[in-house]
Parts: C-alpha cells; structure tokens; sequence
C-alpha cells in the first residue's frame, strides 16, 4: 500500500525555499529578477501548484503577486476593455460589462475547472499557462486581444497570435514577467459571439475541444463583415482557422457560406489522436460540426441569421 | 526553508502562526493546527475534499498556498457548529437526508453548499448542482446531496 502510495504525485509535497510576498509591481520585478529565472510567479495558484506537485515545474521561490495594486479591476476606456492581469475567472463571469460586450470571455471563463478553482485561477494564469485547450484562450484569441507584459526592462504588448509559441510556451515568462493586462475591443452592435466546449463532463475536466467565435455583419446587406474562428486544441497552441475566416469576409449570409467555411476548418486544423481526448479524425469531425453550429449561433446573436 | 509568520481569522478566532514558506493550507489546518475535517483528497485540486471558505468563498486548500491566507478570514467545517455544539442546518440536513455515506467529500459538498445558501437561500436545483460541481463524490450518486442542500435552504428560513 505504501509503496502504491508514494508512486503517486499527490504523495509529494512542494518544494520551495521561499514564498515573497512583494507589495508593488516593480518590487514583484526585481525579486524575478534577483531571482535569475529560479522563481515563478504565481496568482492563483490552481495551475502553479499542481505542477509543482507533480514536479513538472521546479524553482526556488514563488513570487506571489495576487495582492498586487490595480491589477483587479475591469474597466471600459473607450471600445476597449481592459481586463487587469489578477482578474479571477469568477469575477470575469460575473462582470456585465464583459457579459454584454465580451459574451463569449464570460462564456469560456464560466466553463474553467470548477467554482473553486474560478474563485481562485485568474485569466492572464489561464493564458500564461499556454495550454491549447485553455477555456479562456479562444474566446480572447477570437477577440483580437492583446496583452500587457512588464518586466524590470519595461512593459510591452503582444497580440495574442504572437503571444502563443507552441508547446505550452508564450511570450511571457513566467520566471521574469508579469501579465499585467489584457485588452481587447468591446464588441457591440451587429457582432455577435459563440463559444462551445465539448468535454466528458461539464466541471473539472480539460476540454476536447473548444471553440469561440465572433462575427461582424452588414444586416442590411446579409453579408459578413468579419470573422474571426479560434480552436483548440488541434494545434500545438489556441488556433485560429483563417482559411474559414477567409471564405466568411464579404459573404452572404447562408446554409452554404456557413457548411463552406466548416470543411475549410475541417481541413486547416491537425489534432493529434489521443487515448483518453479522442481521435484526430473524430475531433477533426467535430471541427466541423463546431464551426457550423458556433456561426449559426453568434450570427443569430449578431442579428442576421441564417434564414 | 524560510518561515514566516501569519495571521489570519479561523473560524471567527484570531491566529498566529509560523509557517513554512512550502505550507499548502489543507496541511496547516489538519497537521498544525488539528482541524482534522477538512479532508486531503487528489491534493491537486480536482476533487473538492479540502474545500474551505476564503472570505466566504470557497476555494481548495490543498493548492493554496498558506500565506495567501494572511490577513483574511477562513471557514472550515469545524467552523459551522455553534459554540453549544448545535449543527449548522445544512449539516442537520445531510444527516436527515442521508446525504452522507463513506463521508468523505461531506465537508467539501457542506462547505460549497455553505457559501451557496449564504448568497441564496432558495436555489434552483441548477444552482445548487453547479455550486458543488466542484466536489467529487463516489457513493451517492449526489441525489441525496442537492435534496439536503435544497431542505436546508428551506430550513434556513424557518429558524430565521
């Protein structure tokens, strides 16, 4: 039984030397940085500390940075949000402007892990953590966003596309940055946005796939403006289908346009075929079946369905 | 190892103590200070067990690391029966629904039924079964578990 116990890594404790506490932005800096990528950020903790369990992830110290100043807070300026990097999944689910300008975030981030991991787990954590099939990469992907990266050499934005690198990695290191925002434009009259997750259960459990979509449409015309179609995880990173994309910009609305623009989804994407989540062909199937019926919903929503 | 001491509010009493900068919560609650009825599970956040109130919000104190708690106030199930011993109504309502069997997963389904009925006393049956989502329990096929939420809510009221 012992012996059972300890091949298991909820039998392993966490190792760190040191838990810092930093009171500001720029104090959070420099302790990454006397720290010489040897200590990780942490906010929530419902990623970080898994990991470290597992010792997928292994430093030094935890530069816990949830108590730091201005970084909670959901805002508008101008069309643009502005989603602070401590933001948790539950506020972000609970918020009306996001709920009413940013329907699909809401979405995605009220299907995260379960209400106490939302209580706790923030956005920019979700991003950070790179994983292809993370709940609120795709909404944020398909909104254009962008994020804020500080270090001690100053701050810089990345939009998102660039900010994903494959392989769980991103733009920002987790051992020397902080996210600070993420922000992205408000959506308004004549948008409309999906987002769909198919998954083994609803609570706790890491997605098959999932997909967000928003679309811009000429209501008068029944045309589409734009179209922007993130999935995951069929790449190595949160994708984005642009040859569908490609096929919706100036098209009429129709059964057609919507079917044309699943097969192109269909084809672009390459999941790779897993035990537990599902084969390349059946996600590949449901691609499909996801890009037809996330346009039929976010262009209903947008005002201009599909007679 | 680096220590550090913390204070923070324990179901509603005042505490202090040194901890070690790689203390989870769960571990300070059960092994330092003795709270056996939070309950250590998957110890990676998945099966709600360890499930405290952080500010009246629940969260899994098995990945949360203990110095998050300082200054804020924390709610074990301990933390539920009054000083004269009386049950909290939604553990007066387990027992009496028979919500319990091996037992396990009742403080994190208590917990999360708590923070639940503190917002609303009245909630859908889609409430409460999203409310403990995040708990995981393999022997009553949770039935029993949303009927006790639901008559505590009920009973709730009427002491009120």
């Amino acid at each position: 039984m012992s012996y059972a116990f300890k091949d298991f890594h909820w039998a392993n404790d966490i190792r760190v030397n040191e838990y810092l506490l930093p009171k500001t932005t720029a104090e959070a800096l420099e302790m990454l940085a006397e720290y010489k990528g040897q200590a990780q950020v942490v906010s929530g903790g419902t990623d970080v500390i898994p990991k470290l369990r597992k010792r997928e992830l292994e430093v030094e110290a935890l530069v816990d940075i949830s108590r730091l100043p201005g970084m909670s807070d959901i805002k508008q300026k101008g069309d643009k949000i502005i989603l602070g990097g401590l933001v948790t999944h539950a506020r972000t689910v609970a918020s009306l402007l996001i709920r009413e300008k940013a329907g699909v975030l809401a979405e995605g981030a009220a299907r995260v892990g379960s209400p106490q991991i939302r209580n706790m787990g923030t956005v920019a954590g979700n991003l950070a953590s790179g994983h292809p099939a993370a709940d609120t990469s795709m909404p944020l992907l398909a909104l254009n966003a962008s994020v804020t990266i500080a270090s001690t050499e100053g701050e810089r934005v990345v939009d998102l596309p660039q900010f994903f690198q494959g392989g769980n990695q991103t733009a920002a290191d987790s051992r020397r940055e902080i996210i600070t925002q993420i922000s992205f434009s408000a959506l308004g009259k004549n948008q409309g946005c999906c987002y769909l997750r198919l998954s083994k259960r609803r609570a706790l459990t890491i997605a098959i796939l999932v997909l967000a979509t928003v679309v811009d449409v000429d209501p008068d015309e029944k045309t589409i403006r734009d179209a922007a179609i993130a999935i995951g995880p069929v790449a190595p990173m949160p994708f984005r289908a642009r040859d569908a994309e490609e096929i919706l910009k100036g098209a009429p609305v129709s059964k057609e346009i919507v079917e044309r623009a699943g097969d192109a989804a269909y084809k672009e994407s390459t999941p790779e075929s897993s035990v537990v989540w599902g084969s390349d062909e059946y996600k590949k199937e449901m691609v499909k079946v996801f890009v037809r019926r996330g346009l039929y919903k976010a262009l209903k929503r947008a005002g201009c369905p599909v007679a | 190892m680096k220590e550090m001491e913390i204070q923070f509010q324990l179901n509603g009493c005042d505490v202090c103590v040194d901890v070690p900068s790689d203390t989870l919560l769960v571990d300070l609650l059960r092994d330092t200070l003795g709270l056996k009825g939070t309950k250590t599970g998957c110890r990676e956040g998945e099966c709600g067990a360890c499930t405290v109130l952080l500010d009246d919000i629940p969260v899994n104190s098995c990945i949360l690391p203990a110095f998050k708690v300082e200054g804020r106030s924390v709610t074990t199930i301990e933390g539920l029966t009054k000083d004269d011993g009386r049950l909290d109504p939604i553990q007066e309502a387990f027992i009496q629904e028979g919500a319990v069997q091996c037992g396990f997963c009742t403080p994190g389904m208590i917990m999360n039924a708590k923070a639940l009925l503190g917002k609303d006393p009245h909630p859908e049956e889609g409430k409460i079964r999203e409310a403990i989502s995040g708990v995981q329990c393999r022997c009553t096929g949770y039935q029993k578990i949303v009927q006790a939420v639901k008559s505590a809510g009920q009973k709730m009221d009427s002491t009120r």
